[in-house]
């Protein structure tokens, strides 16, 4: 049985490198066999303090896979929450007639609080802007599936390297694998320095760039993230920059050819459509993957593998 | 024990010492401490010479003695300032105010999406940088700086 049974998965950095690595393998083990009833006498629970239907049908799609039965809401309307109820009191509420708590919340740190009043374990779906380890979870999976090992790759990360939290979180589990990054960004959205610690700590190397193109040769991996207008005070500067981290297939001609390019979505035009079509795009196989992955970790968290 | 010769103001028969304060932040530390409501005699110093500091404050509080929460709320505004227990006017025990590496409660965490300015959840700190205070929430992992610091009521 897993030594994930019974845990919280919250922050990436909850789970050590043996744990990525057993979750991907049980994952892999799904993908192959999506259908195994083994959760058959379990309860889970979604709660979804804000609406987000990707993630929410991800989860709910792997927990009807396994057979367990889903109890939960998609957005607060409606609820006792939307009357007043606390965090803290829907917890302990949920807990007392669920095996696993599934939860998205706009607040920061929810998550964790939650998982602390739950006396059941609790998957984070995403606390606001602060961490949404299932999807790094999902990238890791799509990493390895395409260059049969996490080892020692060359890692793009495109976009807004500052707010996105999927990137920070990807930097992070990938320094346990000896990667070596390569951020491209315009300059108001560089990647925070407290992230860039995390690779000078785990004794890595990282290189930065403005331009997009600078990146394509050597990249492994290229992982798009979407650069937000609002982030720009100033809108000319916006108007300057946005080209700088857009993906057209013409840029793909001097590529490796393991090369994959991700992307967490939705896309808005970062990734020109014309990429779509060739051997280099994995974003929709990657959000595919979600639901292996999310399958692995409540079937492991839960004790059934 | 006896360092008696340090005291420059009067001395007390019990109570606390607080020396070595920054000038700047003796204000600070009387209002953290809720001092300006204390119904005994308080000291307060400042701007006297100090062969440390060059000008120090220092405050004295008749029969007080520090919890541990509080002697970190002190290092947190004044950092290294000594605290003198006496009794009986004997000097019982003398240390540094040491920021600890952990900090629960009385901060408020400087993130406004933070659950724990949302909902009533006592706060939790990591310390992560003592030198430049620089602390991380358990809950949103966002840090709170000397600048962003403000305490619980
Ligand atoms: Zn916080």
């Amino acid at each position: 049985m897993s030594t994930l049974k019974g845990r919280n998965l919250i922050s990436i950095t909850d789970f050590n490198k043996a744990e990525y690595l057993e979750v991907l393998d049980i994952a892999e083990g799904f993908e192959k066999n999506p259908k195994q009833k083994i959760l058959s006498d379990k309860v889970v629970a979604t709660l979804f303090f804000e609406p987000s239907t990707r993630t929410r049908l991800s989860f709910e799609s792997a927990a009807n896979q396994l057979g367990a039965r889903i109890i939960g809401f998609s957005d607060p309307g409606g609820t006792s929450v939307q009357k007043g109820e606390s965090l803290h009191d829907t917890i302990v509420m949920v807990s007392s007639y669920s095996d696993l708590i599934v939860m998205r919340n706009p607040k920061e740190g929810s998550s964790r609080y939650a998982s602390e009043v739950s006396s059941v374990p609790v998957i984070n779906a995403g606390d606001g802007a602060n961490q949404h380890p299932t999807q790094c979870m999902l990238d890791l999976y799509s990493i390895r599936k395409t260059q049969g090992t996490l080892e020692n790759l060359q890692i793009a990360c495109v976009g807004d390297l500052k707010y996105g939290r999927t990137v920070h979180s990807l930097v992070q589990a990938m320094c346990n694998f000896n990667a070596t990054f390569h951020l491209v960004s315009p300059q108001e959205l560089k990647l925070p320095s407290s992230v860039k610690m995390s690779i000078k700590n785990a004794g890595l190397k990282y290189y930065q760039y403005t331009d997009i193109k600078d990146i394509v040769p050597t990249a492994d991996i290229i992982y798009m993230t979407r650069v937000q207008r609002e982030r720009f005070p100033d809108q000319m500067e916006y108007e300057r920059v946005k080209d700088s981290c857009i993906l057209t297939a013409d840029m793909l001609k001097g590529c490796k050819p393991n090369m994959r390019v991700l992307h967490p979505l939705p896309r808005v035009n970062e990734i020109t459509t014309d990429v779509d079509k060739t051997t280099h795009a994995y974003y929709f196989q990657q959000a595919q993957n979600g639901v292996y992955v999310r399958q692995a970790l409540m079937a492991a968290i839960l004790g059934a593998k | 024990m006896e360092t008696k010769k340090e005291l420059v103001v009067s001395a007390i028969q019990d109570g606390t010492v607080i020396d070595h304060i920054p000038t700047e932040a003796v204000y600070q530390v009387i209002r953290i401490l809720g001092l300006e409501k204390y119904k005994d005699e308080v000291l307060i110093g400042n701007y006297l010479a100090s062969n440390k500091l060059g000008r120090k404050g220092i405050i004295k509080i008749k029969n007080k003695h520090f919890t541990k929460d509080e002697v970190s709320k002190i290092a947190l505004v004044a950092p290294f300032a000594s605290i003198i227990n006496i009794e009986n006017y004997i000097v019982t025990d003398k240390f540094q105010a040491e920021i600890p590496d952990s900090i629960e409660n009385f901060i408020r965490c400087a993130n406004p999406k933070c659950i724990t300015n949302a909902e009533v959840v006592p706060t939790k700190f990591y310390v992560v940088d003592k030198e430049n205070l620089k602390l991380k929430c358990h809950y949103c992992e966002k840090f709170t700086t000397k600048e962003t610091l403000r305490f619980t009521e």
